[in-house]
């Protein structure tokens, strides 16, 4: 009996425009490729060398793994209309736990336990900031971004601090390892990838970090626990990056929390907006997420191999990031396509 | 100088319309202003009155309709403009910057100087003789915020009014003010109407436009009821005008509803309440029962329905739920205990715009289930087209997003979501705010069908009619009491408009 029959509604506005947002940063990555393929040849080039592959399209991906998890966890905390500055103190944290308690001759196993630990507490800081106490995410997070490296060196000093550099198998293997001739640390993060897609796709996670940023009074009247899901978001973020910390820190087999990860916070933001997620809040693309960092390595790796002065590079790669956000705009692709469609709608 | 009825009003709307996406504000509206009076603008909720304001004050522009400011035909396309012809505006939350010192706030938008550069000297000459004409006399170096709320309304309103001011807007200023500050207040409109200047005053405090107001306009649902001198309006007839519907329409159904013998005791609440927000109160709901709140906009309609919830916590009292005692449960245990709350503005506290229909009506069920235990996908489709097809929600197909529908199918959404947790007891406040005609007969039917499936309901509504026909009981409320309880074929519009009103307290 309520089963008013709908009328034919309105159709949407923008019919043929509708294609799916994925489009236009794979669109930018394919365009990005295509590119360097024409302006540096042999670009597309992979060989096999003692046992693992080589090439700038490898390069690529093994350079893009640490922002990329960096990355992800940044999406799930944007997801709430939060933001965390403070990813890059949080790695510099972990590798200075890592290289103090490898030199404490600590089971690396442990120390890698450790080191993620320090990760999340790091996390469950920044979530009490916000979450526990109600600080705007931006000034929250600064607070462990301007400290963090701080803390980093004064874990240093626990043990001198005069040669924060350590050798360890099991660390090195994870971050710069070969399994079948595939950098070992493309499997970690297809495995970080799986889990933390797992945790917010296949429970209501996803959902409800997503009705929290979209409209936390609403979510709250539904029901949901806005603060504890906000709390959960600043930990998976730091744990995210822990990771990144993880496998950073084995690469460089040293601590060096002045300089490590400097501004990865603003590329694993860059790369959540490149993937379509907006700072409003409300949606999560892990995916996209990912090829947003991409995005960012391609383009710097082509730069560089392009032979351009290294004077251009950051104003080149400001120009190209600018033109893909400017695709993904509604508003800005109807003001650059209109004057080819008259003013029919 | 007395103010004569002038041939030329000071201002003349006729027709205006306006439509915004999904909602017709403005259909058809008349307004007329006199020079030197005093003009209430009265309306509930979404009734238009502040759609009416803003393109009066050049915010917004309308459809359609034709404006006169003393015979000229306007049309201000910005506040600025509005304001240069002598129509100037303070709005409800007072816009000025409480950091920031008053003479900064007062120079704000007409800086005197040259060149672009501000001269403070003139600023501040400038602001003590504004403040003066009101009679204000105040530090004006110290910042806005650290005087009182009445004296920052003050400012305002002196910020607001220029030599040339033929028109003031005071978008419900005395809120948050106390009876002195009001006194006040109303004497400097008193003033200012001497001086010719046409006021119009937006309030829901009917004693207020009856001690300042001359004449009184009164908008519902986008339309005129009507425009009459205060001193020819009864105060029953203003609520009526106000919230009744003339139509005949609506007729009580008492032998369904007498057959219907109420269940057991869902809720019930024993002098609950809270300090400043609203007095103890009881109330109880009973299964198969629906219980009407009845009130004029701030008497405490929304504030009782969110105490029962959770949503606000109660200060004193206690609240029973299916027979087990709770102690401010938040929202997301009230709603595993089983009630379901269908919040007023559904665009800041029911729909997350940018998630699909499916996703919106999932949210409170998923929650009550945890997060850990995710409905599985096919489930989820399945409930969503239940209610979609159950509630008539118009939409293509479950995973448009939900800030993408109509107003009304929006509020199904909400409505939806509340029934898929699957409640025992639902608390709906205004649930037919914004929604057009048919549908809103849809949901009242809605609402009798849920109560003879066992749900205890309580509806909230500035809507008298929907009360009368859709209620078994009906609690009134006034300035934030609950001030009686109404049942059976008590329930007719002039009881309830009487107790409101309050002419004689309770009707027998």
């Amino acid at each position: 009996m309520m089963a008013e029959q709908t009328e034919p509604r309105p159709v949407a506005m923008r019919p043929r425009m509708k294609l799916h947002r994925a489009v236009w940063p794979l669109l930018a990555l394919a365009a990005i490729l295509i590119v360097s393929g024409i302006v540096s040849p042999g670009f597309y080039n992979i060989r096999i060398v003692e046992g693992r592959l080589f090439g700038n399209l490898i390069d690529i991906v093994y350079r893009a793994t640490p922002t990329a998890l960096v990355a992800l966890g940044m999406a799930v905390v944007i997801g709430t209309k939060g933001i965390d500055l403070s990813v890059g103190s949080t790695i510099a944290i972990t590798g200075a736990v890592i290289a103090w308690r490898i030199q404490m001759g600590d089971p690396h196993l442990v120390v890698l336990m450790m080191a993620l630990g320090a990760a999340t507490l790091c996390g469950i800081w920044n979530g009490f900031l916000v979450a526990g106490l109600g600080i705007q995410p931006i000034i929250a997070t600064l607070i462990l971004m301007v400290s963090g490296r701080g803390i980093g060196l004064l874990i240093n000093l626990l043990y001198g601090g005069t040669n924060p550099s350590f050798e360890s198998a099991l660390l090195q293997g994870l971050s710069t390892g070969h399994l079948m001739s595939i950098p070992t640390r493309l499997f970690l993060a297809a495995a970080i990838f799986l889990a933390l897609w797992l945790i917010i796709r296949r429970t209501a996670l996803g959902l409800f970090i997503e009705s929290v940023g979209g409209n936390a009074a609403a979510a709250n009247l539904a029901g949901v626990n806005a603060r504890l899901i906000t709390f959960v978001a600043y930990v998976l973020c730091a744990l995210c990056a822990g990771w990144a910390g993880v496998i950073m820190t084995a690469d460089t087999h040293t601590s060096d929390p002045v300089s490590v990860a400097m501004y990865i916070e603003l590329d694993a933001i860059l790369a959540v907006v490149i993937g379509g997620g907006s700072l409003a809040g409300g949606r999560i693309h892990l995916g996209m997420t990912v090829i947003g960092a991409l995005v960012i390595q391609a383009l710097t790796t082509s730069i560089l191999i392009s032979g351009l002065p290294p004077e251009y590079n950051l104003v080149v790669k400001a120009v190209v990031v600018l033109f893909v956000l400017l695709l993904q705009s509604d508003n800005a692709r109807r003001a650059i396509t209109s004057p080819f469609r008259g003013r029919a709608r | 100088m007395p103010a004569e009825p002038a041939a030329v009003p000071r201002i003349a709307m006729r027709a205006i319309r306006k439509a915004f996406p999904g909602v017709l504000a403005l259909d058809g509206v008349d307004l007329a202003l006199r020079p030197g009076e005093v003009h209430a603008l009265l309306g509930e909720n979404g009734a238009g009155k502040s759609t009416l304001i803003k393109i009066l004050t050049g915010a917004v522009r309308r459809d359609s309709g034709e404006m006169w400011l003393d015979g000229q035909p306007i049309d201000p396309g910005s506040t600025g403009e509005a304001q240069a012809a002598g129509i100037s505006t303070v709005f409800q939350e007072v816009n000025l910057i409480p950091t920031m010192s008053v003479t900064k706030n007062m120079a704000l938008e007409r800086a005197a100087g040259r060149f672009g550069m501000i001269s403070w000297r003139k600023a501040r000459e400038q602001a003590r003789a504004k403040l003066a004409r009101l009679g204000v006399d105040i530090d004006i170096e110290r910042p806005l915020g650290s005087f009182s709320v009445a004296v920052q309304q003050l400012v305002a309103i002196a910020r607001a009014l220029e030599d040339n001011t033929r028109v003031l807007v005071l978008d419900e200023p005395t809120a948050s003010l106390d009876a002195k500050e009001t006194t006040a207040l109303f004497s400097i409109m008193r003033e200012l109407k001497a001086r010719g200047i046409a006021v119009v005053f937006i309030t829901h405090f009917l004693e207020q436009v009856y001690e300042v107001g001359d004449r009184i306009t009164v908008l519902r649902n986008g339309r005129l009821v009507g425009t009459a001198a205060a001193s020819d309006v009864s105060r029953p007839d203003l609520v009526s005008m106000m919230i009744g519907r003339e139509l005949g329409e609506v007729e009580r159904a008492f032998s369904e509803k007498d057959a219907m013998a109420a269940g057991p005791v869902r809720l019930s609440a024993r002098g609950l309440g809270r300090k400043r927000v609203l007095e103890p109160f009881d109330l109880i709901l009973r299964q198969g029962e629906v219980v009407g709140l009845a009130g004029l906009l701030g008497s405490g309609r929304t504030e009782t329905a969110k105490m029962l919830f959770g949503a606000i916590s109660a200060d004193a009292g206690e609240l029973t739920v299916m027979g087990t005692p709770t102690r401010n449960a938040a929202p997301r245990q009230s709603l595993r205990a089983g009630i379901a709350f269908c919040p007023e503005d559904r665009k800041a506290e029911g729909l997350v715009a940018e998630l699909s229909v499916r996703e919106n009506i999932m949210l409170s069920i998923q929650s009550k289930q945890g997060w850990l235990k995710r409905i599985p996908r096919r489930r989820q489709d399945e409930l969503a087209r239940e209610m979609i097809a159950a509630l008539g929600i118009a939409t293509p197909d479950a995973e448009k997003p939900v800030g993408q529908l109509s107003g009304g199918n929006q509020q199904k959404v909400v409505l939806a979501r509340a029934l898929a947790s699957n409640p025992s007891v639902l608390l709906l406040d205004e649930p037919t705010r914004g929604i057009d005609v048919g549908a809103h007969a849809e949901i009242i039917k809605l609402i009798r069908k849920l109560c003879k499936d066992g749900l205890a309901l309580l509806v909230a509504s500035s809507e008298l009619d929907e009360l009368v026909a859709a209620t078994d009981r009906v609690a009134v409320l006034r300035d934030r009491a609950k001030i009686g309880e109404i049942s059976g074929e008590q329930i007719t519009r002039d009881n309830i408009v009487r107790m409101i009103a309050g002419d004689d307290g309770r009707a027998d």
